[in-house]
């Protein structure tokens, strides 16, 4: 072959390296039905693509080639160790490896990849493994690259996942997409992985996120695979409420990184396609009737989104929203969000008892923004040493930050 | 990335019998073998067995050259890897499969590639400049 075409081909073997290696490595755990058996064999096909394709050319359908490349190098590794492990392990391996057959038709490859999503999120695991794990094995990010995004040392990103797969091992979790019964509960592991990583990163500084992995992104990536694997309502609905959410990113610092509250934001900064896909997949959730608390959520903040101010939004259906998820979610923090947009709607006083009533059961005791809204609240009512009580409280019990900052700024603010 | 994986062990091959020894010789062979193989392999070397290191240090122009480290533990330093790996995690998976670490232990360490590092080592690629 040419060196030209040569090249190409190794061109070709590192850009199907960059789109498919994760789906490789999904349909290979299957067939090997381990992790770090399936990320040699992996290694060993690309190896095995660079050195070969340039000389014999570009398969027809790569991705096929090197699940078998992977394949058959793993089961030459498992009898080169023969030596060491008895004959009849080594025959029950290689037996255990299903044939060729069955390994890549387009259907059974969106399968792997499920497979590989739901077992990374599997509830057995600790949820900080399941997120460590996800973000390595689905996302294909690096060890070194999850550590600094969630500003731990590699080596302790490592343990956890060593821990996880081995864990995944030990407990014999199974390669398996759920069953219908199961599956309701396995996907709200997997969506509370997918928000878990969308949170971390939409509470990044922008000042860091030059260095740092733009975890929101990442989610959304993640977010719009599941949805291609499994169109359920609730998976549209956490796509489009990590769209809208993420839509006000521009907007939400200010360049000397300070929160700016969504009522103050300027509007003009969000991204509009990102809003109109997300509502458009809301629309679609709700349709459906069996959303759950992320289309709902994601609803709200559709609402905000379709809002051309802050006085021109609908409180009457969003506190509408509200009462609906209370209905199937209920929570203190969502009955809190619900008393602010209540406030929004009726005024202050009647926001005011609700958190006041929150507060007296004993719950969200410890949360900052529960005492915030409450000094916000009674900062519009006039009740200056009551707000200066409840600012001071909520800056107790946020950490270092823009927060902080906001909330020392409010207290500042107050008459004497 | 690169990294280095220091192995430990208390008892060295010159402690065991001929034989133990000679299967652990084996062990590191096949297992250097399918390193190179897998394209991780950098570099290895073995260290010769001593009864101590030895430690040198230089303080205002003078060079000592002491026995040690006294290592707290019975460990001592048998040799090495660097390997070439994705990231830490794969590197440790392969530090696993190194024979000592099922005796002894493996320190893995990333080695430093940044541009500062590797142009005070001499080791930057020269730059194109056609």
């Amino acid at each position: 072959m040419s060196e030209a075409a040569a090249a190409g081909a190794r061109e070709i073997a590192a850009s199907v390296y960059r789109t498919e290696s994760r789906r490789v490595f999904a349909t290979l755990i299957r067939l090997l039905g381990d992790f770090d058996v399936a990320e040699e064999a992996l290694h060993d096909a690309f190896r095995a693509a660079l050195e070969q394709w340039p000389r014999d050319g570009v398969p027809a359908n790569p991705r096929a080639w090197l699940v078998s490349a992977g394949r058959f190098k793993a089961i030459d590794g498992i009898r080169r160790r023969a030596r060491f492990v008895a004959l009849d392990d080594v025959a029950e391996q290689v037996e255990a490896i299903p044939d060729e057959a069955s390994s890549w038709d387009e259907d059974s490859i969106e399968d792997d990849r499920m497979r590989l999503v739901f077992t990374c999120c599997h509830p057995a695991l600790a949820p900080d493994a399941q997120v460590a794990l996800t973000l390595r094995e689905v996302c294909g990010l690096t060890t070194e690259e999850i550590a600094q995004a969630y500003l731990t040392s590699a080596p302790t990103m490592a343990q956890r996942i060593v821990r996880a797969k081995g864990k995944i091992r030990d407990a014999r979790i199974p390669y398996q997409v759920p069953t219908p019964e199961d599956l309701p509960e396995r996907l709200d592991s997997v969506l509370r992985v997918v928000y878990l990583v969308f949170n971390e990163g939409y509470s990044a500084s922008s000042g860091d996120s030059v260095t740092r992995l733009d975890l929101s992104a990442e989610a959304i990536r993640l977010g719009r695979l599941l949805l291609e694997l499994l169109p359920e309502p609730e998976v549209m609905g956490l796509l489009a409420l990590m769209l809208v959410q993420e839509s006000r990113r521009a907007a939400r610092t200010s360049p000397s990184g300070d929160l700016i509250l969504l009522a103050d934001q300027d509007r003009a900064l969000w991204n509009r396609d990102l809003i109109a896909e997300g509502s458009a997949l809301v629309e679609k959730a709700l349709l459906s009737r069996r959303f759950g608390p992320y289309s709902l959520q994601a609803a709200i903040a559709a609402l905000h989104g379709e809002a051309p101010s802050a006085d021109a939004t609908d409180w009457v259906e969003i506190v509408g929203l509200y009462d609906v998820l209370m209905r199937i979610d209920p929570s203190p923090v969502v009955e809190l969000n619900r008393a602010v947009a209540v406030a929004m709607r009726d005024g202050p006083a009647a926001g005011l008892a609700l958190i006041d009533a929150i507060l007296a059961r004993g719950d969200l005791r410890d949360y900052h923004l529960a005492h915030a809204a409450h000094a916000d609240m009674s900062r519009r009512l006039g009740k200056a040493a009551q707000a200066r009580v409840s600012y001071e409280r909520a800056i107790a019990l946020t950490r270092q930050g823009p927060e902080q900052r906001f909330l020392e700024r409010r207290l500042a603010e107050l008459p004497v | 990335m690169k990294f280095l994986c220091l192995i430990r062990a208390e008892k060295v091959m010159e402690q065991m019998p001929k034989a133990d020894a000679d299967a652990h010789f084996e062990e590191y062979r096949r297992f250097t073998e399918e390193l190179r193989k897998s394209g991780h392999y950098v570099a290895c070397n073995r260290l010769v067995p001593s009864a101590a290191a030895t430690t040198v240090r230089v303080r205002q122009g003078k060079i000592s050259a002491i026995d040690g480290p006294y290592a707290e533990t019975k460990e001592q330093l048998g040799g090495y890897y660097v390997v070439e790996t994705r990231d830490l995690s794969e590197a440790i998976q392969l530090a696993a499969k190194i024979p000592g670490a099922r005796l002894g232990s493996v320190e893995v360490r990333e080695v430093a590639e940044d541009e500062q590092t590797l142009r005070a080592l001499g080791m930057l690629a020269p730059e194109v400049t056609s």
